[in-house]
């Protein structure tokens, strides 16, 4: 196995004779991914069927341009490739043995046979093998319908059983392993193809995951008995073959064939993950990545994959009115309705509105119209922002792209830790820091982002020296190729982060490549940027300060505003999906539908507007909520000119016609403050929220409702614990 | 360079680990806890002088093979005290420790007897030995003795075929055996006496017992059959 | 294991390359003369025994001193300074000229092998790695040559080293071999003190360095790629080929991974001329070898003799025959226990060099030789070989460690005879879907012992079932 951290190692620290021996390794392992540069074509045949490919094409891959897909385990296109499971056998004309497909670079003129009696018998050998030790237990298998070894034993396997021995000695029994509270392990079933050792060290980067034993007793295993925690573990389900690895808090719910599917995006986060969400009889299941090159690739983090659970809890099912014994009370909608109405009527036009993590655009629009409509401006974001800095999109977004950090030699990290606020914009600046040489260097805490990077220091002062091209590590972006400075969007709330943002911005001005703007602003909220865009000014305190008598949170759970800081006689109506810190100070609580229960835009820290489809309805007399603002609208006397969701959208085409265009990037320009730098950058250490991997797991209403959260938490207090108390008893 | 060489040629059999006697919680903690000694430092330094700098990571295997000298076996303190030399992921480390059958990942005897019982040495009786071994020792294959003075193991191949059969005591081995030469072999060990390697048949090596068939006259003198070197020089001017 | 190169999953080219000299001989003929490094024909019809001076290996048995000065005085290190002044193109024409084929078992030819690394370097430091993980059952030859004449291998390693452009040579020997390994390592600082090896090697300006690297218990490792890995401090996992190690060898660099034997008669190649190595054995067979003897001969020994000597002659002269005479002769394992058995008719007359072995459908290996006599039970031989098998895959593809461990559990029915007749073609079918389907060699080593049996003993294998089927009715 070609380990992608050693390939690294050796152009990092060798000579430059090792650099070029790293790249001879690196291309010999990547073939798959970087054919190289001169493409000058040579012809193949696959079943006597002519076809042009670059030079280093796999037979693999040669077949898949023409349709044909050849059977594989241990093989996957974003992996090093392995060769292990010799699944992928073919017959070559004129080479006496069937070689791996998945390895084996065409030669101009081959003929490649892939259904040929030496093909067929080569595949129904292997699987014969494969099955010999595999335990016949898919009745009660959670892989049992979605299993590679299945479908392809079907395909390609015999129609019966020459193992004797069963009567004998049986089967191969492998202990089970715990690695943790997502991921299952039944380890008999493991077919030993190393995806998943291959995916824990190249792309999570962390190589806890290895292979102990040999032969017949080779074991998928951890370095004693240790968990197999990272952001991304879940990963290893999907990767799996075979029912080895399986989804534990899914175990045993739900068969393939009863469940349906809703493709969807993840809200999580900022990335805007595609997913798909598993239902049945109106509950979710499960989640998985679906693939999108652009965002996630086919990788979802543990969060959005296994936080699905939280969507059942703490949930908000009936309006409620605060009574005066302080109490919440369910009622009807038509009394929570009125309620509303008439604190509004009665507040005169002092109304906010502050929009939380997970609002929908749609509802966001709703919100800002109804509250113009009343005679209020003040709409705000609960997360802050640079003031004045919204009405250049450049300045928040995510410039260089998701997908085009891959690209990057180059990045500045500045207060933020993208491994657990945008995990899956982690693993492209591993892949960069894997395959592309990329030097990334940080401001901010000491963090592990899973690839060696180098820490400047904490002082927020760094950024002025990087900035004004003093820092050695300015040297290094200046003479990037495609340079990259990220700043996190926490960072950016603070007193300074103004003039932060402002240093950042000029300096990234000087950075600039033709089709490469360097600026990057790494969101957090999956709702920061469409509420930005539609014109919400940033941060809570926007609406504090305006001291309203009736404050509208939509969503907002992040606890910033807190009832002190309101005058007395406020009243604060939330609207939401999860009784969670909104829904505790609020005076009337509507409920609202979660992101699986609607269909609405998210923008995704890139820019780019996609939207989330209902895969259940909203749980008791929650509704969707845009339709609860709509309804007020009408109870306030001030309707909203939409009906239905179309006519919202040909509204929101009005007010920012680009997030309309779904899944369509639409690119900024330069980023940079309207006004001159008001502040110079205070001292002061910068901080990230995110340090450690139990930070990442509950961030929102959501993840912090979801009892498989609660365990991830735990089982890292655990394992750290043990850790501890194994420092001063080391075995 | 040759000073270089001799600390790592003169690796020696570090006294083992003996569990015998109960131990207390400290006692254990401090035997557990994996340090190289100021010897082996310098042998790890010396031997990492052999490996290109970035690529350490191939002393991996005589790093831990010094490890379970100076340790008699190879606690996971001792692999990730070898991980951190090189500067590797233990699990790497681990992996490999686990994967050769020359690294104990549990104590074991002072005298790890290794019985060959191949093709080769079982045609001469290799089976009949482990069995005597087995016997003797009291153990199965891969058991301890309680007093740690043994571990027995059945091996495969030795390379020593043509001395069938063969059995071997830590890095030592003792050819041409049978059951009277075995069981001294066995009293030896008993009484902490290594005899002396090698075949017990009155051979000195692989050679035909009883009269050489070949190699009977004197080594022919250097430039032997020596062909002519042209002068690379000369060659070149023409 | 053996050094088995991949002989038949070399790339079309590479092929034609690697055909023996000979045949392109024959095709151009008529019209051209045999281009350089062509070795003679050989006008021979009858090989061996070789004379004692025309032997390589002169301390075989370790009667003489060992260190420097006795290898000295034997004739080792003489005018090496000489040879390497030579050049690498001479080196390798010489090699190719003497018709040296690879001794790990693959018998490449090894002056095409050598001259693999010669291609024009692009930075990367080239290296030579010694393959010293002798493990094969039957195998003990590289051990006489290390313990003994650590010098021919030192020396070897310069002379290759010097054809290849390598900058230092690895010599991997095998864990078990402890003592072996010291006298190497003693060996490699004598020379390097005598300015043998080392900076400026033989006052040639030539550097070159000698380490040796101690394996840890894996059969594995011999095989090429596996030995790369855990060269590079990995569990020896065989590579993927492409890329072959010529292109990225051990740390990326290119390498040629050659056996010990190989390296130490190079030497002497060099010193009495490749037409002198090239005169013994049949055409593409060249030269002088080591042949271990085990098993059930009067007098086990390794010896070294000429290429192309009879199974029959070898026996009888150097090991006194077969115990009980050669009519109690059962069956010969050749090369080491990954070639099939040849059954006594093919012994009397089969002549001990590549190709005559592949005409008895075996091999010549390693040229290590397990004689059986009739009191052998063969199924139980060579259900050991396969349970060996077993314990030494390495466990990375499915054929090998699925395949070899189901062929175990009904090798050790059959041992007991506890099987239905119809499992010998069975066995037969798995052991041919094993061959030639694993990443490396070590699954065909382990699938041809089966076939071997399966071949030239089915009727004693059907034997046992019915004792079996008869007892247990009983």
């Amino acid at each position: 196995m070609i380990r992608a951290p050693l390939v690294k190692a050796l152009g990092a620290l060798g000579s430059p004779t090792h650099q070029m021996a790293s790249r001879a390794v690196r291309t010999s392992a990547m073939v798959a991914q970087t054919p190289a540069k001169a493409p000058e074509k040579i012809e193949v045949f696959v079943d006597d069927i002519p076809v042009q490919v670059v030079p280093g094409t796999t037979v693999l891959q040669a077949a898949a341009q023409i349709g044909v897909e050849i059977p594989r385990f241990c093989y996957h296109e974003r992996l090093a490739v392995a060769g292990n499971c010799r699944m992928c056998l073919v017959e070559v004309e004129k080479s006496p043995k069937p070689v791996a497909a998945c390895a084996m670079p065409v030669m101009k003129g081959w003929r490649i046979k892939t259904n040929s009696d030496l093909t067929r018998k080569a595949r129904e050998g292997v699987m014969e093998f494969l099955l010999m030790n595999h335990p016949l237990d898919c009745p009660i298998c959670d892989q049992g319908g979605e299993c590679d070894l299945q479908d392809q034993a079907m395909a390609f396997g015999s129609d019966r059983s020459r193992f004797t021995d069963i009567n004998y000695t049986g089967k191969r029994a492998v202990e089970d392993k715990d690695i943790g509270p997502l991921v299952k392990t039944i380890m008999t079933r493991c077919i030993h193809c190393t995806r998943c050792v291959r995916f824990a060290s190249e792309i999570a980067g962390v190589d806890d995951l290895g292979t102990t034993g040999r032969g017949n007793d080779m074991q998928i295993g951890t370095y004693v008995e240790k968990l197999f925690l990272t952001e991304l573990s879940g990963n290893v389900i999907d990767l799996c073959p075979v029912g080895a690895l399986t989804n534990k808090p899914y175990s045993f719910v739900a068969r393939p064939w009863e469940i349906r599917k809703v493709s969807s995006i993840d809200v999580l986060d900022a990335v805007g993950s595609n997913i798909v969400v598993s239902t049945r009889t109106n509950e979710v299941l499960r989640i998985l990545p679906r693939e999108n090159e652009d965002v996630n690739e086919e990788w979802l983090a543990d969060k959005s994959r296994f936080a699905c659970d939280g969507l059942k809890r703490q949930r908000l099912v009936a309006p409620m009115v605060r009574m005066p014994n302080g109490e919440l009370q369910a009622v009807e909608w038509e009394g929570a309705l009125i309620a509303v109405a008439k604190a509004v009527k009665a507040a005169g036009g002092q109304i906010a509105g502050i929009s939380g993590q997970l609002a929908d655009l749609e509802a966001q629009v709703a919100l800002k119209d109804l509250l113009n409509r009343l005679g209020s401006e003040v709409v705000a974001t609960e997360q802050g922002f640079i003031a004045g800095g919204t009405d250049n999109r450049a300045n928040y977004l995510l410039n260089s792209t998701i997908a085009g950090l891959e690209e990057a030699d180059a990045v500045l990290l500045v207060g933020t830790n993208p491994r657990y606020e945008a995990p899956l914009v982690n693993t492209r600046l591993r892949k960069a820091y894997v395959h592309n040489e990329l030097q990334i260097a940080s401001i901010g805490p000491k963090i592990d982002l899973s690839y060696d990077h180098e820490n400047l220091g904490a002082d927020a002062a760094l950024v002025k020296d990087v900035c004004s091209g003093a820092h050695a590590f300015s040297k290094v972006l200046e003479g990037a190729k495609k340079p990259a400075i990220i700043i996190g969007a926490d960072l950016l709330e603070r007193a300074d982060g103004a003039a932060i943002h402002a240093t950042v911005a000029e300096y990234c001005k000087k950075l600039k490549k033709p089709n490469w703007n360097p600026f990057n602003v790494l969101q957090t909220n999956a709702a920061q940027v469409g509420a930005l865009d539609v014109g919400y000014k940033a941060g809570a305190q926007t609406a504090v300060k305006a001291q309203p008598k009736v404050l509208f949170l939509l969503n907002a759970d992040a606890g910033k505003v807190t009832r002190e800081q309101l005058p007395k006689d406020c009243f604060v109506v939330y609207i939401g999906s999860h009784g969670d810190n909104g829904a505790s100070i609020a005076d009337a609580v509507l409920p609202g539908a979660a992101y699986t229960e609607k269909q609405g835009i998210y923008v995704n820290t890139e820019g780019r507007p996609q939207q989330t489809l209902p895969g259940v309805s909203p749980p008791g007399m929650a509704r969707e909520d845009w339709k609860i603002l709509r309804a007020l609208s009408e109870v306030v006397g001030k309707p909203l000119p939409y009906d239905n969701l179309d006519e919202l959208r040909n509204r929101l085409e009005d007010v920012a016609p680009h997030l309309t265009r779904l899944g369509h990037l639409e690119p900024a320009g330069d980023a940079g403050a309207a006004g001159a730098i008001s502040k110079s950058i205070g001292g002061g250490a910068i901080d990230i929220k995110l340090k450690e991997l139990r930070d990442y797991f509950m961030t929102d209403a959501i993840s912090r409702a979801s009892p498989t959260m609660a365990k991830c938490i735990s089982a890292v207090n655990k394992q750290q614990r043990e850790n501890e108390a194994k420092q001063s008893v080391a075995i | 360079m040759l000073r270089l060489l001799q600390p790592v040629r003169s690796i020696h059999l570090a006294p083992i680990l003996r569990l015998g006697a109960p131990l207390n919680a400290t006692e254990i903690r401090k035997t557990l806890k994996f340090e190289f000694s100021k010897d082996n430092q310098r042998r790890v330094k010396a031997l990492l002088a052999w490996y290109p700098q970035a690529e350490w990571k191939g002393a991996l295997l005589p790093l831990l093979d010094i490890a379970q000298r100076q340790q008699g076996w190879l606690s996971i303190s001792a692999v990730q005290a070898v991980a951190e030399t090189i500067k590797i992921d233990p699990m790497e480390a681990f992996e490999a420790a686990q994967f050769y059958t020359m690294f104990f990942m549990k104590p074991r005897g002072k005298y790890v007897v290794s019985v060959c019982t191949s093709t080769p040495c079982k045609l001469r009786g290799g089976d009949e030995i482990f069995e005597a071994c087995k016997k003797t020792l009291n153990l199965e294959h891969g058991q301890t003795t309680p007093d740690m003075q043994f571990t027995l193991k059945e091996d495969y191949c030795m390379g020593a075929c043509v001395n069938a059969p063969v059995l071997a005591v830590n890095d030592d081995m003792y050819e041409d055996l049978d059951e009277k030469s075995l069981s001294k072999i066995l009293a030896d060990l008993r009484n902490d006496k290594l005899p002396p390697a090698g075949p017990r048949n009155g051979r000195f090596a692989s050679e035909p017992k009883g009269g050489l068939t070949t190699l009977k006259i004197p080594p022919p003198p250097p430039g032997f059959m020596m062909q002519k070197l042209p002068d690379p020089k000369k060659k070149k001017c023409q | 294991m053996a050094a088995i190169v991949r002989f038949n999953l070399l790339t079309k080219p590479q092929i034609v390359a690697a055909l023996p000299a000979s045949l392109h001989v024959q095709r151009f003929q008529s019209t051209q003369a045999p281009p350089p490094g062509t070795p003679p024909p050989q006008t021979k019809t009858k090989f061996g025994p070789l004379a004692d001076e025309d032997r390589i290996f002169t301390n075989l048995y370790g009667r003489h001193d060992w260190r420097l000065k006795g290898a000295l005085k034997r004739g080792d290190w003489y005018k090496t300074k000489e040879i390497v002044l030579k050049g690498a193109d001479w080196i390798v024409n010489e090699i190719k000229t003497s018709g040296l084929r690879g001794r790990g078992g693959a018998g490449f030819p090894s002056g095409m092998k050598w001259s693999f690394m010669n291609k024009p370097g692009d930075g990367r430091p080239k290296y030579l790695v010694v393959n010293a993980d002798e493990g094969e059952p039957g195998t003990c030859k590289d051990r006489e040559i290390m313990r003994h004449d650590p010098h021919k291998l030192v020396e070897g390693c310069l002379i290759a080293g010097r054809a290849m452009g390598a900058q230092a040579a690895y010599i991997y020997i095998r864990g078990e071999f402890y003592n072996e390994a010291s006298n190497m390592q003693l060996a490699i600082a004598e020379a390097y003190q005598a300015g043998l090896i080392g900076k400026n090697a033989c006052g040639t300006g030539y550097d070159f360095d000698v380490f040796m690297h101690r394996g840890a218990g894996a059969y594995i490792c011999g095989e090429e790629t596996a030995l790369i890995e855990s060269l590079e401090g990995k569990q020896g996992k065989p590579r993927l080929k492409p890329p072959f190690p010529a292109d990225v060898g051990v740390f990326g660099c290119p390498t040629t991974v050659t056996n010990v034997e190989t390296v130490a008669v190079a030497p002497t190649i060099c010193r009495r001329g490749g037409v002198w190595f090239a005169s013994f054995g049949r055409t593409r067979n060249s030269g002088t070898k080591l042949f271990n003897i085990s098993g059930h001969v009067n007098r086990p020994c390794t010896v070294e003799e000429e290429m192309s000597i009879p199974l029959k002659e070898l026996i009888e002269r150097h090991c006194g025959g077969v115990t009980g005479g050669w009519d109690n002769l059962l069956g010969v394992i050749p090369g080491g226990s990954s070639t099939p058995i040849i059954p006594k008719n093919v012994c009397d007359d089969v002549i001990m060099d590549f190709d005559g072995l592949i005409a008895a459908q075996t091999s010549l290996g390693t040229a290590a030789i397990i004689v059986m006599d009739k009191s052998t039970d063969v199924i139980k031989a060579i259900a050991r070989l396969i349970s060996f098998y077993k314990h030494e895959s390495c466990g990375q593809c499915t054929p090998c460690r699925e395949g070899i461990g189901w062929m175990n559990k009904i090798m050790t029915r059959f041992v007991k005879g506890d099987a239905q007749p119809a499992e010998i073609d069975m066995l037969w079918e798995i052991s041919k879907q094993i061959e030639g389907h694993t990443i490396c060699a070590l699954g065909d080593g382990a699938a041809w012992p089966v076939q071997g049996l399966i071949r030239h003993f089915r009727p004693e294998i059907e034997k046992r079932m019915q004792l079996h089927a008869k007892r247990a009715s009983n």
